[in-house]
């Protein structure tokens, strides 16, 4: 019935889509190259790590290692295998943890994953809910009571909700495990499996839910009270619609854009792992990959996550681009 | 005799402490083309909006009564009132650009009109909505209907915002300044449109305006007011030619005349602040200020309106008043 319009989704995502080799592909290049250099920087190589670890102090022992890796060619040779490499999703082959780079993240990501997407997720409908009825009730009781408790969850770091959250409903309630993301020795299977795992999800899914709804929350309340006042709000009021409909049809589309911006970019970043929930959950992702990858001086691994958290958020950037597209009829590429 | 569609009683609208709109009233008959002019801040477009209560509740205070069809549209509940906007009663604005809700298409905000105040599926809905743009001369309506305001010109988006308000058959539609955003070809075939909307359909309309060249070509009858006071009300013939208040009076002597070429210099208005500056302290005639002929009584109470000569012709102005019975016979 909508032929037209749904035609002019579909012109509109194409070009967006035929935009990926000439925007996104360029871009993740120059994200690969400059992970990949930037890193190099550092004084020090994987065989310096290595070599303190086994106390190896035969020079020329070193410099066999090092031609064996091929960490003796130029900087520019070492690049351009990497991109190869890449190209056939070969993120190389970590010495500290002896295995695949590759199965390494291929272990940690469907945690991140899990824990990321459940928290954008929850903040995403928390947070437009709490920002309609925050703008919707502008200036009463209730807006006043949302908008302090947003302030609250907006400016408290993450790291301590989440150990407020552990102290309280993992040590004095004992209701929810204090981290990770099973129980282990226990060799659960089917429901209890799963239920396991939800228990361990909350939360740090909670706590990295909460400030995100505090960001989403006010900026949907924000471009509410910009909307409200628009003359096609008044339009719809003299058309004699009820304040449902003008709400959650003509406010909200309108209010949606700037959020699909920055949550775009969120999710994109997220999935590059939560380091410092990660961390304090003990949680098996990405993140607290990342960080002791940086402990152990493990180049190869905190480049792949560089380079794999780039092409997340390029390519939740494309994602934006079509949402776009299809909520706003007046952006023309 | 015509019927009565909407009789407006005292009208007052306070903003914080300025008096806008001070106690006017005046009435619209079936099937007129009734126009309100005035410079700008005199108050026509917040009586334009009281007529469907789309003034803010906050900061701003309305007394006296609206009638439309026997109910006060400034005392209805809340649900009987959007019973009546967009059904009994509808509004059309100034700028057709921002009117229209930008990211649906101009289908939904027609169709969601009639499905809220008619009983109808939505199939049934869009056969009409198409129908309504077919009214408004919209080319090829069963393929634009989905397309977006920014698809549309200006002219014809003040069509479709046409189409929209008129979709329920109002009585009476408020068309507050709806040709000012246009240029002077369009406004021309908007108002031809509006014109034949209300003999086809018998709904009258309220003309906000301050174009008296429109006043002049589309208007039955013309209330002109100034500083939220009512100076003069009259058929347009009448006003045209015997206009009795001095506001009128210099008001139709700024028009530029065709014939006077480029040096000509026409009638001014006056030198000075706006009308709308004027509003805050006044006690008695708004106009005193500026008013050539004031006398001391003019400043001390507001003037009453009366009838001046043939037909329903009323002005507000004690110091013409002697002179009434005399153009009167003249007439």
């Amino acid at each position: 019935m909508k032929f037209s319009s749904l035609r002019r989704g579909l012109v509109m995502s194409g070009r967006v889509l035929l935009s990926i080799p000439f925007r996104a592909l360029p871009t993740l290049l120059a994200a690969i190259v400059v992970s990949f250099l930037l890193l190099r920087l550092i004084p020090g190589d994987a065989v310096d790590v290595m070599a303190s670890q086994v106390a190896l102090s035969n020079e020329s022992d070193i410099a066999k290692w090092r031609h064996d890796l091929g960490l003796d060619r130029s900087i520019g040779e070492q690049l351009l295998d990497y991109i190869v490499n890449l190209a056939r999703l070969d993120f190389g082959y970590s010495h500290i943890y002896n295995m695949p780079v590759a199965s390494l993240i291929g272990e940690r990501l469907p945690s991140t994953c899990l824990l990321a997407g459940t928290a954008f997720v929850v903040a995403i409908i928390l947070g437009i809910l709490a920002g309609v009825i925050s703008g919707y009730a502008k200036g009463g009781a209730l807006d006043q009571l949302t908008s302090a408790v947003l302030l609250l969850l907006y400016s408290v770091p993450a790291f301590w909700t989440g150990l407020l959250l552990i102290e309280v409903f993992a040590v004095w309630l004992n209701w929810l495990p204090l981290g990770g993301s099973q129980s282990l020795g226990l060799d659960l299977s089917g429901a209890a499996r799963i239920g396991d795992r939800l228990r361990h999800l909350v939360l740090p899914a909670v706590t990295l839910a909460l400030f995100y709804i505090a960001v989403d929350a006010r900026l949907v309340r924000a471009s509410m009270l910009e909307v409200q006042n628009q003359d096609y709000i008044r339009t719809a009021i003299a058309k004699g619609l009820d304040r449902h409909t003008i709400v959650w049809k003509h406010m909200l589309r309108n209010a949606l854009l700037p959020l699909t911006a920055v949550a775009g970019n969120r999710i994109g970043a997220m999935l590059g792992g939560a380091v410092t929930i990660e961390t304090v959950f003990n949680w098996p992702g990405m993140g607290r990959l990342a960080f002791e990858a940086v402990l152990k001086r493990d180049f190869t691994v905190l480049t792949a996550i560089l380079v794999l958290s780039a092409f997340f958020v390029i390519a939740a950037n494309i994602i934006v681009d079509l949402i776009q597209v299809w909520i706003d009829p007046r952006i023309e590429h | 005799m015509s019927r009565l569609i909407a009789d407006i009683r005292g009208l007052s609208v306070h903003f914080g402490e300025h008096l806008i709109v001070d106690g006017i009233d005046f009435s619209i008959q079936e099937n007129e083309i009734l126009a309100l002019v005035g410079e700008s801040g005199c108050g026509k477009s917040t009586v334009a909006l009281s007529l469907l209560r789309l003034l803010p509740d906050k900061g701003c205070t309305v007394a006296g009564k609206v009638l439309l069809g026997g109910r006060d549209i400034l005392t209805v509940p809340e649900n009987e009132l959007n019973d009546l906007r967009g059904s009994a009663v509808s509004i059309i604005f100034q700028d057709p650009s921002t009117a229209l809700n930008p990211v649906w298409s101009i289908g939904s905000q027609i169709v969601e009109t009639l499905r809220r105040h008619r009983n109808i599926s939505a199939k049934a809905a869009r056969r009409q909505a198409i129908d309504l743009l077919d009214l408004v001369a919209i080319p090829d309506p069963h393929r634009r209907i989905d397309d977006f305001p920014h698809q549309f010109s200006g002219g014809m988006r003040q069509r479709v915002m046409i189409a929209m308000a008129i979709s329920c058959n109002p009585r009476l539609l408020v068309a507050d300044e709806p040709t000012t955003a246009l240029d002077v070809t369009t406004q021309a075939q908007v108002l031809e449109l509006l014109d034949k909307l209300r003999r086809d359909l018998s709904m009258s309309i309220l003309l906000i305006t301050h174009d008296l060249s429109l006043v002049a070509d589309w208007a039955d009858r013309v209330v002109v007011m100034y500083g939220g006071q009512i100076c003069e009300s009259a058929p347009t013939r009448s006003l045209f030619s015997a206009p009795f208040h001095p506001y009128t009076q210099c008001l139709l002597a700024s028009i530029p005349p065709l014939s006077g070429g480029p040096t000509h210099r026409t009638g001014r208005l006056f030198e000075g602040p706006s009308a709308g500056v004027v509003t805050a302290s006044a006690a008695g005639c708004r106009y005193a200020a500026r008013c050539d002929r004031a006398e001391a009584s003019c400043l001390s109470a507001k003037p009453a309106i009366f009838s001046v000569g043939a037909g329903s012709h009323l002005a507000a102005c004690p110091v013409v008043k002697p002179s009434v019975s005399l153009a009167a016979t003249v007439i």
